[in-house]
């Protein structure tokens, strides 16, 4: 209710923001929409059923180049940057010595010696000066470009018809997690099949300058206004969206305390792929089983649970709850809470303290929503 | 801007108080429901319960947050509006009418002279978005 404080990070589009009536919120030391006039849950049903267009330009951007680049990469993430071919992006993470997330990130090649990786807002300076202290080989150049770009996702089942109105590139033809470059409304741009809702749709990067420009094409082409248009969509749906979905998100399910494993990213842990930061913990941990394990929750009963809530069973605490909230687009309570691996079981009966009223849930299988393709 | 009844009274927390007789009537103004957003969930006290003034009786809950709500007066709770359990959204709606939330039986109808009138709320939230 009271204003940003000053000294804020503000994305290229932050006036558009305030002239469309964006609710503007300290978003991790940025100046971001927490929701539009829509409102959170149209803008959530929005995007499952027509399209939503979101403002990501706060995401770091650091770029690895030379011969060296991807034994680099390779050697500071979990995934194999290896196995990624020219216009391919994959979804990988920083990891401490411990195997736990200093970041999750997406690595994208554009060439066997230039890759982008794509780091969250809030990490980017930490990452940056991890990346950097990582780096030993003289043949690999890095390099923060984080403030040259702008982010826009596009994101929906209507998103492909939208922005196919704007290019010539051939948007049928990027397959989920590829990419091409070309012209958007004329401004060169990287199109990437990727995204943070559980939708089809794709994340449109290009200069900081032109950030307006295509924001405001983007929304006039998605005939925005119109009861099934295009509509801008502001944080708050962005995390309803990716919860519903059941991805992580950094500070909340993964951080320099949870390891992979336990968050369920064993897939982007590949062990045969040579050594890497947190390879042998990791090991070591999936060798001896793990204690605790990420989980899906549905409140069974009428309450929300919070982040930070503790679950309980039979009267001992037993973990916590990393994300709660109302799903607008399954119309229930749902959350991801770490537990011990004996309840992390389907079906397993919790509580979830809320506010000190003890509220049945049960553990069920996650995603909690997935897009019929 | 928020729309401000002249004939109720007004909360620094954004309740208003429609006095009927000993009873007040309680509910969350125009201004607070529209920046927390839609209402999802609304948790409300049982019937018979005692609050002093300034109290938590209840919550609002947002998509994103959760908000308590206080009753600006002393008293009993005489009635609650039942149907925010299936429709919430009603807080949004109409904050002044179907959107009440409690009635509550004053232990001291003196406590309304304290609270503010439709005009000194304005000036509040007008300072408080500045």
């Amino acid at each position: 209710m009271t204003a940003p404080a000053l000294g804020l990070q503000k994305t290229p589009l932050n006036a558009a923001h305030h002239r469309m009536g964006g609710r503007m919120v300290d978003f991790g030391g940025w100046e971001m929409p927490v929701q539009y006039p829509a409102g959170t849950i149209e803008e959530h049903l929005r995007t499952r059923t027509h399209a939503g267009l979101f403002d990501v330009s706060h995401m770091g951007e650091i770029d690895v180049r030379g011969p060296g680049s991807i034994a680099f990469i390779n050697s500071i993430t979990s995934n194999d940057a290896s196995k990624l071919i020219d216009g391919q992006a994959q979804y990988s993470a920083l990891t401490t010595p411990e195997g736990t997330v200093i970041d999750d990130l997406l690595v994208y090649r554009f060439a066997a010696d230039q890759l982008t990786l794509v780091v969250n807002a809030g990490t980017t300076i930490k990452d940056w000066d991890w990346v950097a202290s990582q780096s030993r080989d003289e043949s690999v150049e890095l390099k923060n470009v984080s403030s040259e770009f702008c982010q826009l996702a596009l994101q929906g089942p209507d998103a492909l018809e939208i922005l196919q109105k704007l290019t010539d590139l051939p948007l049928e033809d990027i397959k989920y997690y590829h990419f091409d470059q070309g012209g958007v409304d004329g401004v060169p741009a990287i199109v990437s099949r990727t995204g943070y809702t559980g939708e089809d749709g794709f994340e449109v990067y290009a200069a900081a300058d032109k950030a307006e420009q295509l924001w405001d094409k983007i929304l006039d082409v998605g005939n925005t206004g119109s009861p099934e248009g295009l509509l801008p969509c502001g944080l708050a749906a962005r995390n309803t969206l990716r919860l519903e979905a059941a991805l992580a998100l950094y500070g909340h399910e993964i951080d320099e305390t949870t390891t992979l494993l336990e968050a369920n990213l064993g897939w982007i842990c590949k062990f045969n792929k040579g050594d890497f930061v947190g390879r042998a913990a990791l090991a070591k941990q999936k060798q001896e089983g793990l204690m605790r394990r990420l989980v899906g929750f549905e409140i069974t009963e009428r309450g929300i649970a919070r982040d930070g809530q503790e679950v309980v069973v039979e009267g001992a605490k037993v973990g916590r709850v990393t994300s709660g909230s109302p799903a607008p687009f399954l119309k229930n309570n749902i959350g991801l809470a770490y537990v011990p691996v004996a309840f992390a079981g389907g079906g397993q009966q919790i509580h979830i303290d809320v506010r000190g009223r003890l509220v049945a849930a049960q553990i069920v299988k996650t995603p909690f929503y997935k897009r019929v393709r | 801007m928020a729309n401000v009844p002249e004939n109720l009274h007004y909360s620094k927390d954004h309740e208003w108080v429609r006095v009927e007789g000993d009873i007040a009537v309680v509910g969350i103004t125009d201004y607070a429901q529209n920046s927390l957003g839609d209402v999802v969930y609304v948790e409300l006290p049982k019937v018979g319960e005692e609050f002093a003034a300034n109290e938590s009786f209840g919550s609002v809950e947002s998509v994103k947050a959760v908000s308590e709500v206080f009753s600006p007066v002393s008293g009993t709770v005489a009635e609650v509006n039942e149907v925010l359990n299936d429709e919430p959204e009603k807080v949004n709606g109409d904050s002044y009418g179907e959107g009440w939330m409690i009635k509550v039986r004053m232990s001291n109808s003196g406590e309304v002279d304290s609270l503010l009138t439709a005009a000194e709320y304005e000036d509040f939230t007008k300072a408080e978005t500045e």
